[in-house]
């Protein structure tokens, strides 16, 4: 599919920020799943930005702003051909090795809840325990919005039973580990079926790590393992590490994040998609 | 009977020490009692002079200071040193291995898992080298010694080893206390350690730094138990002592407010732990880093001593692998011996240490400070059964010593000399160069009679420590 991505981030500071730095993990990697095409960065303010790569393989911009600031907006824009790879990440750009994927973070620690919710799966063999654990958290936890906040952990996400979709990939990566298997955070952008092209945020999801299979995607959201329709951005141990903006400011006040995000299939004029 | 510094087991005399022997024999009734006031006294005012920093450092300044010297001759130390160059040099080795090519973990030198699960090993750092190649500028070796040439390596400071101060300013105070035995006796200097390790610190600086770099001193602030030593060292180094607050970072470089605008920063020795580094990248709400400090130390611009990730050295699981690890990386035998310990992660292991666990020394493999450890012959029956169920539990977390019995060294009692326990914690610097050991460190004494714990928060004091010319 041919999918066309337009993504602004804006930051507005009641007070003028002195000077703001920022990471943004905005900028998809090509691979034989996603071709990347004419993606732009693009700043409101005077900044500059550096290109480089983490440790994770992640494309990451630091953003530095020139002039004190009161408002901030970082668009980033393209397409991305993708290709239905039935879940699998193509094998070749693998920085870690899975086994980095086990550890705990602060966001993905296990309790008692996710080890006996998890150990109703661990009799399958992994590709079906991943499958039915993907549909137990989509059973078990209901899609809401503005019940978590980023701080939530799995542990509580699980026990309050609603969240977004980054609390769903957190209860499976913890679930998965639990089970001994690899599991990361994916974020990134989803093409809906419902026609729904302007979205709040951005998406995410999980992938595991299977064996004979490599890296797989579950979306434990949706209830699927990710398809053409997904675009992914950066990969982490959890949402902090693939977080698509992290900053700081000095001597900004009062600050306000908004979101303006449009994911559509560039192969159809805007408009006539169908529900 | 321990080993004896001074006695050795129970012969005499040992050499070191015949000359402390005659002045002991030689000096008035309460001489000691006296000088060891004089000391107390000494420190109390420094400590006051310098609360202008605070009030937590005060406090800490007043370990107990025992005034006799902990001697170790010239050829002992030839040993010792030649023993932790070694053990240095290949830390350093395993983890540009680590973060690297990773092929002691392809050889099955250590299991891969336990490094990459470790909570101290660092994913961010990964494919990265720091500038020079150096990962562990400053290490702090704890030994301890069951005989003439029983020196064992406890455990190996690897992050931010604190103690330095003390190994200073115990010599000052010696000196000023006892002129007349230092003219009898060829000790090594400790003073030359703040130009050891300015110049390993200006060594490690990135080739783009130039000739003149520019250093600082990166403290978590007044709050913290050791900022007496921040300020301290940054004091005897000649360089800005700064918090998280007084640097940033620009276009990948790091910076230092001045009153003369900003200037840039080559080399930040940081008392902070890795966590808390750079918010950025680590734990996000952290106010004690530095926004960006990642971004810039992975483009090369600035050095952070110790490298960041240097943690999984130092842990107590992979410790058990380090003769496998010196031998694999330096292709020599171990020249300092390591505990025998069990794993308590191997079943085999933990059968074994459950079996005897009244004869064991049981640590956390994340704690420190002689917390969370059970001494076996110390404990009570109910805790070390408590202590059983914590192993039954979570085997993983947990490693087993046999107890040995630390040599004792003269300590000053209520006015009369006392074998104590006693262990030593010498300072290995590392920079492009080479690796070097300052001649001395920190001797840590357990002033209760027979006790074997000698942390500062558990009642230990500390000694000077002569290392002899000839």
């Amino acid at each position: 599919m041919r999918i066309s991505i337009d993504h602004a981030t804006t930051y507005a500071y009641d007070r003028a920020a002195r000077f703001i730095i920022q990471t943004l993990r905005l900028t998809p990697r090509s691979s034989e799943a996603q071709q990347v095409r004419n993606w732009r960065v693009e700043t409101d303010v005077d900044a500059r930005l550096r290109k480089s790569e983490d440790a994770f393989g992640n494309i990451v911009h630091t953003l530095y702003t020139e002039q004190p600031t009161q408002s901030l907006t970082v668009r980033v824009s393209g397409e991305v051909v993708t290709t239905d790879t039935a879940g699998v990440v193509p094998a070749g750009q693998e920085t870690l090795s899975p086994l980095v994927f086990l550890r705990d973070t602060a966001l993905t620690r296990r309790d008692k809840l996710i080890s006996v919710f998890a150990s109703e799966f661990s009799a399958w063999p992994p590709l079906e325990r991943l499958h039915r654990l993907m549909a137990g958290i989509h059973g078990s936890v209901a899609f809401e919005v503005g019940v978590t906040t980023p701080t939530h952990t799995a542990a509580e996400v699980l026990a309050l039973g609603r969240g977004v979709c980054q609390d769903h990939a957190h209860v499976f990566i913890a679930c998965a580990r639990q089970m001994g298997m690899p599991a990361r955070y994916v974020s990134g952008h989803l093409l809906r079926r419902d026609g729904k092209d302007d979205q709040e945020a951005a998406h995410a999801w999980a992938e595991a790590w299977i064996p004979d299979l490599g890296w797989v995607g579950f979306d434990p959201a949706n209830g699927i393992c990710s398809t053409d329709r997904y675009v992914r951005v950066a990969t982490g141990l959890d949402y902090r590490g693939a977080a698509p903006v992290r900053g700081a400011s000095y001597g900004g006040g009062g600050e306000r994040l908004a979101v303006r995000l449009n994911v559509r299939d560039a192969d159809m004029q805007q408009g006539q998609q169908q529900a | 009977m321990a080993f004896d510094e001074m006695s050795g087991d129970g012969g005499g005399v040992r050499e070191s020490y015949r000359g402390l022997a005659r002045w002991l024999a030689d000096a008035p009734e309460g001489l000691l009692q006296a000088r060891s006031r004089q000391a107390e006294l000494f420190f109390r005012r420094m400590g006051i002079t310098f609360a202008v920093y605070g009030d937590a450092e005060s406090s800490e300044r007043l370990i107990p200071f025992d005034v006799v010297p902990r001697i170790i001759g010239a050829a002992e130390w030839a040993g010792l040193e030649a023993g932790l160059v070694q053990r240095v040099r290949a830390i350093n080795l395993f983890l540009a291995d680590v973060y690297g090519a990773q092929e002691c973990l392809k050889a099955g030198i250590v299991p891969a898992e336990l490094i990459l699960t470790n909570p101290h090993y660092v994913p961010e750092m990964q494919g990265r080298r720091p500038p020079r190649g150096v990962w562990v500028h400053i290490a702090g070796v704890d030994l301890v010694r069951t005989g003439e040439d029983g020196f064992y390596v406890l455990e190996d400071n690897c992050r931010t080893p604190s103690g330095v101060s003390y190994m200073l300013e115990n010599r000052e105070m010696m000196m000023r206390l006892f002129p007349d035995l230092f003219a009898d006796y060829p000790v090594r200097p400790v003073e030359t350690y703040a130009d050891m390790l300015l110049s390993s610190l200006r060594a490690s600086a990135p080739e783009a730094a130039g000739a003149d770099p520019t250093i600082v001193v990166l403290t978590p602030g007044p709050f913290n138990s050791a900022y007496y030593e921040h300020s301290f060292l940054a004091d005897k180094l000649g360089v800005d002592l700064v918090e998280g607050r007084d640097l940033f970072v620009d276009d990948g470089k790091v910076f230092m407010r001045t009153t003369q605008g900003r200037q840039q920063v080559d080399v930040v020795y940081r008392r902070i732990d890795d966590d808390f580094l750079d918010p950025l990248t680590f734990r996000p709400y952290s106010t004690l880093g530095v926004p960006g400090l990642m971004t810039a130390y992975q483009a090369g611009t600035v050095t952070l001593a110790n490298a960041v990730g240097t943690g999984v050295a130092d842990d107590k699981a992979v410790y058990t692998y380090m003769p496998e690890i010196i031998r694999f990386f330096t292709g020599e035998e171990p020249i300092l011996k390591n505990v025998p310990t069990w794993r308590c992660r191997e079943p085999e292991a933990l059968k074994e240490v459950l079996s005897k666990l009244d004869q064991l020394v049981v640590k956390e493999v994340g704690g420190s400070g002689g917390y969370g450890m059970l001494v076996g012959p110390a404990a009570t029956r109910a805790e070390i059964e408590a202590f059983r169920k914590k192993l039954i539990n979570d085997p993983d977390d947990f490693i087993a010593q046999p107890t040995l019995d630390l040599s004792t060294a003269p300590t000053l009692d209520k006015g009369e000399l006392h074998g104590r326990h006693v262990d030593l914690r010498p300072f290995v610097l590392s920079d492009p160069n080479g690796v070097r050991v300052a001649p001395g460190g920190l001797t840590r004494v357990a002033l209760k009679p027979g006790s074997l714990v000698v942390n500062s928060s558990q009642g230990g004091g500390t000694k000077d420590t002569w290392v002899l010319d000839v």
